[in-house]
């Protein structure tokens, strides 16, 4: 019997809902959401829910590790726009998921995680692998839930569900004690939530739609700047029918990449620190900033001092109303659903074309490309192989990262095309994200491609997820960008601590033997000329496969913004620039 | 930016256990320093008032209201308007005391209409309830005779005339400038 039916039976004619286990009423509770897979990792604690799980027709994937229970998860939500569900046990299995709640709160990721905790007696305690994961998580979840009676766990899954997927999304978590799965109390499964506190605002103010209209129409040197929270509301349409009407260029944050086609004539790339010196040059130039989803990041401001000094209107559309006035303060606020307000502000705004402000863009696009140098005879560089994983996959594949240089070089030099398609940790920066998030994405499409850009010291990180990858045959194709060192600590130790390489050389390691060791297909690429047919034999393999590109050891990723800088002073592979 | 003063937010929120350690964390991470914080439960056993005072800009007083709107369990916030509020703490204060000054003391309550709450041979424990400049100074005027000890309850606060707190203007207003009424 399904939830909805138990519901439904209780509605109408008032016969006492039938009593449930905790456990079981939980299993009820995520059907009734449309909960297909829970990823996670058994213990003591949550033995009485893995019970319920084990024929309950819920898909359950053994995590090797529950950091990586949290990213898939994750990666599935990223690329589904559906909430994740992880499950740990008390104490080290739930402390194990914080790292993954933190990199989805900081990206505002839908997950809804659950945690077993000891039995109610033993709360308070010191009980063994009891953990205060409740304190432990507040500062990282968007709100959290210790369940102290069967009787109230319907409730809360209702409310984790809805807030973790309403206004802002973000991780909520519930943490069940052993013996609440065990008790028994009526079930009926809640339709609606009582949440007097939480109310999230959609509709955008009118009149500050009406002042945007207005201040887009005058604009001379227009920028869209867009971030994750257009791809979370689903605003990629309206977006794109707002940039080309009013002939606006685009740039992206890292979270918001997809959200406009990278390949779009009017995109001028990713912004901040790694962006394209054309994208900050727009920014430092322009006089109307128009800011849909994204929070003025550090990466992406520099110095806040001298961050977009020619601007005269800051239009910023954002569903969290403490982001606006937080970092930069907007002339024209709107507090509203990225999606819901561009529908309204598109309406408002007549075609408009921008020839001299695109004739300036086009020649900083001539004169400060996108580029690196040129690679030696024999020589792999790391931005080719992103190069040529975008050309291979038409930009159609789903791809997933890690954190560092060969992250940076994803984001340059694959131009995603979808929203959805680059899933990467953007605000925590957590290193080992990259694999399990792309077998959550795979998982969420199974009908996309799905690439894994990883770099050699991040993959390191959550490895064992090789070994999941490899149980339900989930074709990932990890491309680690190998240069044997911890690429991004050692670029900035070359540029501000004067080579000194403390603690960034990791060594050579055999990845494709591993893979071998975890049953998984591994190649090995050394060669330039073996680039592209490695991709094209790890395409063609049926399942997953691990690619070890063996890339110039000590390249560095540019241009570059040094931090707290100004973002008109980039450093370019030949040097300082304008 | 405005200068930093005292802020006075009255916060309604959920009456469930762990919502002063919300509260009060979200104060820590984001930096906020709170000078003082009194909590209990109101006319409705569901809810509690907090009454929080922040030092701050009035750029810094917006993004903390801001932030604890963004907890679950803060259902609403108002800013207390100071020329528009009655303010209140109270103090306990053991004063050392012997028969020599004991009269004199008891003439400084006399005039502060606070009260003796105990004696002791040489010992007496003044209740005082009032604005902090209040307490200050029966503090200020208390301490040449020796203070064992101070307990503050931190202050409360309410909006003067008939309206119930939920109608103070100022906090919907903050709000409204960001365009978040619709």
């Amino acid at each position: 019997m399904s939830a909805m039916e138990l519901a439904v039976s209780t509605g109408g004619r008032k016969t006492p809902a039938p009593k449930l286990p905790g456990a079981r009423a939980l299993v009820e509770c995520l059907k009734a959401e449309g909960v297909e897979y829970i990823f996670g990792h058994p213990g003591g604690a949550v033995l009485p829910i893995y019970d319920a799980l084990y024929d309950s027709g819920l898909k359950t994937i053994l995590c090797r590790h529950e950091q990586g229970a949290a990213h898939m998860a994750d990666g599935y939500a990223r690329a589904s726009g559906r909430p994740g569900v992880c499950l740990a046990t008390s104490g080290p299995g739930a402390t194990n998921l914080v790292t993954g709640l933190a990199t989805a709160f900081m990206d505002s990721i839908p997950l809804v995680a659950i945690t077993g905790n000891v039995a109610r007696a033993l709360i308070g305690r010191d009980a063994f692998q009891e953990a205060d994961i409740t304190g432990i998580t507040l500062p990282i979840t968007k709100h959290n839930f210790l369940v102290r009676t069967a009787r109230e766990l319907p409730g809360a899954i209702r409310a984790a569900f809805h807030i973790a997927t309403t206004g802002r999304p973000g991780p909520v978590l519930v943490d069940i004690p052993k013996d609440v799965g065990l008790e028994e109390a009526p079930f009926s499964y809640p339709e609606t939530v009582d949440l007097p506190g939480y109310k999230p605002t959609y509709k955008g103010h009118i009149r500050q739609i009406l002042a945007a209209a207005r201040a887009i129409m005058n604009a001379k040197r227009p920028l869209l700047y867009v971030g994750g929270g257009a791809i979370a509301s689903g605003a990629h349409r309206e977006v794109r029918a707002l940039a080309e009407k009013c002939h606006l260029p685009v740039t992206m944050t890292l979270m918001g990449l997809g959200a406009f086609p990278g390949d779009h004539e009017q995109s001028l790339g990713m912004l901040g620190m790694h962006g394209t010196a054309y994208a900050n040059y727009a920014v430092q130039n322009c006089d109307v900033l128009i800011a849909v989803g994204a929070r003025f990041d550090d990466r992406v401001t520099g110095n806040l001092k001298t961050f977009a000094p020619r601007v005269e209107q800051i239009i910023h559309i954002d569903i969290d109303p403490a982001e606006i006035g937080k970092n930069v303060v907007p002339h024209i606020p709107i507090v509203g659903d990225c999606r819901t307000v561009l529908s309204v502000l598109l309406e408002k705004v007549k075609e408009k074309r921008h020839p001299e402000w695109w004739q300036q863009l086009e020649e900083w696009k001539r004169e400060y490309p996108l580029q690196y140098p040129a690679a030696a005879p024999g020589e792999i560089k790391p931005q080719a192989v992103c190069e040529a994983i975008y050309e291979v996959t038409g930009g159609e594949a789903i791809v997933a990262t890690d954190v560092g240089q060969h992250q940076m070089w994803a984001a340059q030099y694959y131009k995603v095309r979808h929203p959805r398609h680059f899933i990467s940790s953007g605000g925590l920066g957590t290193m080992g994200f990259g694999l399990p998030a792309g077998i959550g994405a795979k998982l969420a499409r199974p009908g996309k491609e799905v690439f894994v850009i990883a770099g050699d010291g991040s993959f390191q990180m959550n490895i064992q997820e090789l070994a999941t990858a490899a149980e339900h045959n989930i074709a990932v194709k990890v491309a680690i960008i190998n240069n044997q060192y911890l690429g991004m600590v050692r670029q900035w130790q070359e540029f501000f601590h004067g080579r000194r390489y403390s603690s960034s050389y990791l060594g050579s390691l055999d990845f494709v033997t591993i893979a071998k060791g975890y049953g998984i297909k591994g190649i090995l690429v050394t060669d330039p000329d073996d680039v592209r047919p490695a991709l094209e034999e790890a395409r063609a393999h049926d399942g997953p496969v691990v690619m070890d590109f063996r890339v110039t050891q000590e390249e560095n990723c540019f241009p570059m913004v040094p931090a707290g800088g100004s973002n008109s002073e980039m450093l370019g592979p030949k040097g300082w620039m304008e | 930016m405005t200068d930093r003063r005292e802020h006075t937010l009255s916060v309604l929120v959920e009456n469930r256990p762990g919502v002063l350690s919300r509260v009060a964390g979200m104060f820590s991470r984001r930096g906020f320093n709170i000078e003082s914080i009194a909590v209990g439960t109101t006319e409705d056993p569901r809810y509690s008032r907090m009454t929080i005072v922040v030092l701050g800009d009035d750029g810094d007083v917006e993004q903390v209201t801001k932030q604890l709107h963004k907890l679950v369990d803060v259902i609403k916030i108002s800013e207390l308007d100071p020329a528009e509020m009655v303010e209140r703490e109270l103090a306990l204060i053991k004063v050392s005391a012997d028969r020599s000054n004991r009269s004199e003391i008891l003439q400084i309550v006399d005039i502060f209409r606070a009260k003796i709450v105990d004696v002791s041979d040489r010992s007496l424990v003044v209740e005082v309830t009032g604005d902090t400049d209040k307490v200050k100074a029966i503090v200020d005027l208390l301490r040449p005779f020796g203070i064992k000890e101070i307990v503050r309850t931190g202050r409360v606060g309410m909006a003067r005339g008939p309206r119930g707190v939920e109608g103070s203007r100022r906090a919907v207003q903050g709000l409204e400038a960001v365009g978040a009424g619709s």
